[in-house]
């Protein structure tokens, strides 16, 4: 049977090296199923479950959002380990300038509204993976 | 000359330090093979991304990225990585001064510069030495987060963006072994052309979900973070393995110390000892 590579990283560590005959993976578009020999793909991946099959075993990670890089005989998930939204990456860029301009933290109600936002919908498909996983067995 | 319960003083004072510095060594001993564990689980996401942007590279993509383009530079912003505490030796000092040195280098072509920090000490040392300060990152710990990072390379990349700096520099310690670590200042932006192996014989792109620029966008965001990261944790294993080394040779001098005060301190009670003596019998003979 033909299998493609997959590796599943994320910055702080490795979370899955090998072979799969089918790969499924939440891209920002829609579910993506991906089989040996798929034409080159970049893709955006949304909070949700990347499952790797294997004949008739299968994995499934929890990935907060990342990219998908496909080769024909290569899969490679780069996870995010936080949860990223624009509006959170501005709020940190907005900490790290107000550090250096030794200014007191005033914390900002719209901010925490933007980290609320992005962990909400990170819970949400957390918990999506899960009832997924459990209807399963 | 000095008498004895004063030296004995100065010895006990002495050991005392010198307990304090050895206990300081094992700590960053073994500190230090955790933070190298740190570094190498940080590996495999680098290779990685360093794989993809490099099969980008070979792509024939509709999107020229502006991290790979070449401008008239004006203005650089050093990303300055040192570590949070003292004690190391000179780790960081030895780092500041290929900075300063480099900025000066730009300075003569025109070239101005300014500063993303990460560590307490750097922030310490450009409040103290001047520059322009854009963004700090402080307290990161044993274990950073690479989400602690985010906000300061936001800051580098939006200026980057709006034109308001064409080169950054990202200026870490490297890990050669424990003995030595070597400073480093690297061009970030823009980025290196990554090598090819083969020359780009077949016509091919990706299929970009959504669009390339946005995905472009994120994906070399995400490269650059990696590589900040990477410095981040290899310049505290740097920092441990630079501990370690300079509380080793304090205890070492603090022994040489105690050996020195020793001698005198005998050399003091003898003499205090013949010159009792030599009032005795001064004393008896003149009986």
């Amino acid at each position: 049977m033909n299998t493609i590579k997959i590796n599943i990283v994320s910055s702080s560590e490795e979370i899955y090296s090998g072979e799969a005959t089918m790969v499924f993976a939440t891209g920002t578009l829609g579910e993506l199923g991906i089989a040996p020999g798929h034409t080159p793909l970049l893709t955006g991946l949304a909070p949700g479950p990347v499952r790797v099959q294997n004949g008739s075993e299968e994995e499934a990670f929890f990935c907060s959002g990342g990219f998908l890089e496909v080769q024909p005989d290569l899969v490679t998930v780069l996870s995010d380990t936080a949860e990223r939204a624009d509006s959170l990456d501005e709020s940190e860029a907005i900490k790290a300038k107000e550090i250096a301009e030794q200014e007191l933290a005033n914390k900002d109600a719209t901010l925490d509204y933007a980290k609320a936002s992005a962990q909400l919908a990170e819970a949400v498909a957390r918990l999506k993976t899960i009832q997924k996983l459990r209807k399963k067995q | 000359m000095a008498n004895t319960k004063e030296v004995r003083k100065q010895i006990a004072s002495i050991k005392g330090t010198q307990k304090i510095t050895s206990a300081m060594e094992m700590v960053a001993a073994s500190k230090m093979k955790k933070t190298q564990d740190t570094m190498l689980e940080g590996r495999p996401y680098s290779l990685k991304i360093k794989d993809v942007i490099s099969h980008i590279a070979t792509a024939n993509s509709e999107y020229p990225h502006p991290f790979y383009e070449e401008r008239t530079p004006k203005k650089a912003c050093f990303i300055v990585v040192s570590s949070d505490k003292g004690l190391c030796g000179g780790l960081n000092i030895n780092l500041f001064k290929q900075v300063i040195a480099k900025s000066s280098e730009l300075n003569e072509q025109e070239i101005g510069s300014c500063f993303a920090l990460i560590g307490t000490k750097a922030s310490g040392f450009f409040k103290s030495v001047g520059g322009e300060v854009i963004a700090v990152a402080e307290k990161l710990g044993d274990k950073p987060n690479p989400d602690d990072l985010i906000g300061l390379t936001k800051v580098v990349l939006d200026m980057h963006k709006n034109g308001e700096i064409d080169q950054a520099y990202l200026c870490s310690n490297i890990f050669v072994n424990t003995m030595t670590q070597q400073p480093n200042v690297e061009q970030l932006i823009p980025l290196a052309p990554i090598e090819q192996d083969e020359p780009n014989s077949t016509q091919w792109d990706y299929i970009y979900e959504p669009e390339a620029k946005e995905l472009l966008d994120g994906l070399l965001t995400r490269y650059i973070e990696s590589l900040i990261y990477q410095a981040v944790i290899e310049n505290n294993a740097c920092e441990q393995a630079a501990k370690m080394i300079a509380m080793k040779n304090a205890t070492d001098n603090a022994g040489d110390l105690i050996k020195e005060l020793e001698l005198l301190y005998n050399n003091v009670r003898q003499a205090a000892i013949t010159q009792e003596l030599s009032e005795i019998v001064g004393g008896a003979s003149a009986v």
